[in-house]
């Protein structure tokens, strides 16, 4: 484990990394599971280290999971969730992201719904930078906590089938996924109406589909995307119902599918709009483990930051 | 005083068709004569040699944010940054605080430029009361008070019906429409949509926001034959409709900025606000669309669409960050890479920052005829120089060509006989 050092004083996209050091990564974070099933699930690993969560959108998940993260590792973990009211007030992101670090962290997490915030933060901050999801552009720990899951599951990642489904167009874990799951030479299918891919999604060198039988039918991974309503007030599609009807993953679609698939989503979900409640909770579902695996996967960022030694 | 004497220099006037090495002696603020030698008692001499003497430049199109946004630069400096650049006339956007909807605030800015006494600064009257696309502002009024073209730019008009109004009613007072095209599919958008917005997950403004409200101008100016003036044209799209309606006889004209045929979205993959603005930086296809467009004259002019902003207001996320750029000084430098492309001639390119524009909106100066106004800009064709912000003019340090290396330098600027910039003591 002491082996792997990552190359850079940050973490804020899946691009920035080497396969070494997310297969490095996902290894640290495997080994860091079995502290969370301890009676004491607290090591001295990060004493005396800082972590500040920095949201500016609401979260639950990824807060939680970086804050157990740090807090299991022995580290002290605030959180500050900055409201837009905080930036109505006349604060800009910069002048928090300064006042913050004036306090010397030794990390600052930062949710943003802008994309490039957390880069932004990581150029002015002085510390290390956790990007916890900025817009749609990346939310590279998501993606690491998937791969881990996959891995745990299918040893492998050459030549996988993976089939994404969703809105693709609005999702910083999609982007990250792929770009992770590309360069480990997976092989991965997009799966959306038109209006929920991005223009020029050629880009992603992925195969695209509009019929989600044809996605799940030979995929040995599927990962499902939450459809937000908001979405339907931009024209994006008519409503949830039909949205249900042509992409939901429900049991009969699953029938198309291989008998060893595995399920992922990165919540919240929506129970019988993009995936029902029975495939949800069902035997081919990691849904939960994904949640697990992401405590696991700050605790191996967070390390891998604050101390990680060649 | 009596008059200014430039020996010397290679005397580059499009208007004329004047191209040789040559002495210009300005009288009274007008240009009195141009011969191979001239001697002139009593005329302050100024030694060109090695220099290219040319008409004072002619900008379209700049934001000078007085009245209401003087943090971010005032008639004052934006005419400083103006004749900096070799600039003697500019023609500054609507959209201040209040916007330039009514003869007053018109009076005002001509006032003020008056006082300024730098760059020649002509007002663009707005379209619509307070830009807001409804009804349409006093343009007899401003025109009295001098604007000289009518624009509701920051803003597209998008009723149809007002802008075929302001071509027709603006057509009272020799006023040519300026189009922002921008049709409502652009909205909330930071960046082109294309290779950049789909890998990052910045939200795109799609290239057809651009296309289908030139077109649609287009179509009006050819239904009611009168002239529109494209802004800012940035896409293929776009380029082709008027290649196309010009080969049709339709009297629409256009502009390019500095910053569009020179750089793509590629430079978006930082989400550095200094790369944004509107229309956006778009693909390469684009630029190569724009390039040809002014290569084969479909594109008229050269305009800056000079956008400063405070350093803070930039210093944001990305989608939060307003839109602009500043152009002003990197104008001459950046153009002047086009003749080294060999997309244009030494003389094309003078005539695209001079007569060409000057005939939209029928501007006195960009020619050096006996009797034109005595606007001049002396450059070195040469000269490297950095691109330092930090030491423009404008108030705006907001340029995409941070630390660039330019090559071709601005080093007087003449406006009405009256040396305005001359840092080097020519």
């Amino acid at each position: 484990m002491n082996s792997l050092k990552l190359s850079g004083r940050h973490l804020l996209r899946i691009a920035d990394l080497s396969t070494d050091e997310i297969m490095g990564l996902i290894n640290t974070a495997e080994r860091f599971l079995e502290i969370s099933e301890r009676e004491i699930k607290k090591v001295p690993t990060l004493r005396g280290k800082t972590v500040v969560n920095l949201f500016f959108e609401p979260s639950t998940r990824t807060r939680t999971s970086f804050e157990i993260a740090g807090k299991r590792l022995s580290a002290d973990v605030i959180n500050i969730s900055v409201q837009a009211s905080s930036v109505s007030k006349g604060e800009t992101f910069k002048d928090t992201v300064l006042n913050i670090a004036a306090m010397r962290p030794d990390v600052i997490v930062v949710r943003h719904s802008s994309p490039g915030a957390a880069l932004y933060a990581s150029q002015i901050a002085g510390c290390s930078v956790i990007n916890g999801g900025d817009g749609a552009h990346a939310h590279p720990t998501q993606a690491l906590l998937d791969l881990m899951t996959i891995h745990m599951h299918k040893k492998r990642f050459e030549n996988l089938k993976v089939s994404i489904v969703g809105d693709i167009l609005h999702s910083r874990v999609a982007r990250s996924d792929i770009n992770a799951l590309s360069r480990l030479k997976a092989d991965i299918t997009l799966c959306a109406p038109p209006t929920l891919l991005p223009k020029r999604s050629e880009v992603f060198g992925a195969r695209v589909t509009h019929s989600i039988e044809e996605a799940v039918a030979d995929a040995d991974v599927i990962m499902m995307l939450r459809i937000q309503q908001e979405r339907m007030a931009q024209g994006l599609f008519p409503s949830l119902r039909e949205y249900a009807e042509y992409f939901c993953l429900t049991p009969k679609v699953m029938e198309k599918a291989k008998k060893d698939v595995i399920i992922m989503h990165p919540g919240p979900i929506n129970r019988g709009v993009e995936i029902s409640a029975e495939v949800a909770d069902g035997p081919y579902s990691l849904i939960l483990y994904q949640v697990t695996h992401g405590v696991a996967m700050r605790m191996a960022a967070l390390y891998l930051l604050c101390v990680g030694e060649g | 005083m009596s008059g200014i004497l430039i020996k010397g220099g290679r005397l580059i006037d499009p208007a004329s068709g004047i191209d040789g090495l040559m002495d210009i002696l300005m009288e009274e603020g007008k240009i009195a004569a141009i011969e191979p030698n001239i001697e002139a008692k009593g005329a302050r001499v100024i030694d060109a040699k090695g220099l290219i003497v040319a008409p004072g430049f002619i900008d379209l199109h700049v934001h000078f944010r007085e009245p209401g946004h003087e943090y971010k630069e005032t008639i004052e400096t934006g005419a400083r940054a103006a004749v900096a650049g070799g600039f003697a006339s500019v023609c500054c956007m609507a959209n201040t605080q209040p916007a330039n909807d009514n003869g007053t605030v018109t009076s005002l800015i001509v006032e003020k430029a008056r006082k300024a006494a730098l760059a020649r600064v002509y007002p663009v009257g707005a379209v619509s009361k307070n830009l807001d696309g409804q009804e349409l502002a006093e343009i007899g009024e401003m025109k009295k008070a001098g604007a000289v073209a009518l624009s509701d730019d920051g803003r597209c008009v998008l009723n149809p019906r007002l802008v075929r109004s302001a071509m027709e009613y603006g057509s009272m007072f020799g006023l040519t429409v300026v189009e922002h095209c921008e049709d409502s599919s652009a909205k909330g958008g930071a960046i082109n949509e294309g290779e950049v917005s789909a890998r990052f997950g910045i939200k795109g403004m799609p290239a057809t926001a651009e296309d289908s409200i030139a077109v649609r101008n287009i179509v009006i100016s050819e239904y009611i034959s009168l002239p529109v003036h494209i802004a800012h044209i940035s896409t293929k799209g776009a380029v082709e409709a008027v290649r196309a309606a010009k080969a049709k006889g339709i009297k629409v004209t256009c502009e390019v900025t500095p910053h569009h045929f020179t750089l793509t979205e590629k430079e978006l993959e930082n989400f550095d606000p200094d790369f944004k603005m509107s229309p956006p930086l778009r693909a390469e296809d684009d630029v190569r669309a724009v390039k040809e467009g002014l290569k084969d004259g479909t594109i008229d002019c050269i305009a800056t669409d000079h956008a400063p902003h405070a350093a803070w207001e930039k210093e944001m996320e990305i989608d939060k960050a307003p839109f602009g750029v500043v152009g002003l000084e990197t104008a001459l430098g950046l153009s002047l890479k086009l003749v080294e492309e060999g997309v244009i001639s030494l003389t094309g390119m003078i005539s695209l920052l001079t007569n060409r524009p000057a005939r939209i909106f029928n501007l006195p100066g960009g020619s050096l005829k006996k009797g034109a106004p005595a606007d001049i800009a002396v450059f070195d064709q040469e000269r490297e120089w950095k691109v330092e912000p930090d030491e423009f003019f404008s108030k705006g340090k907001n340029s995409p060509f941070r630390g660039w290396t330019l090559k071709g330098k601005n080093l007087l600027t003449i406006v009405g006989g009256r040396v305005v910039f001359n840092p080097e003591k020519l």
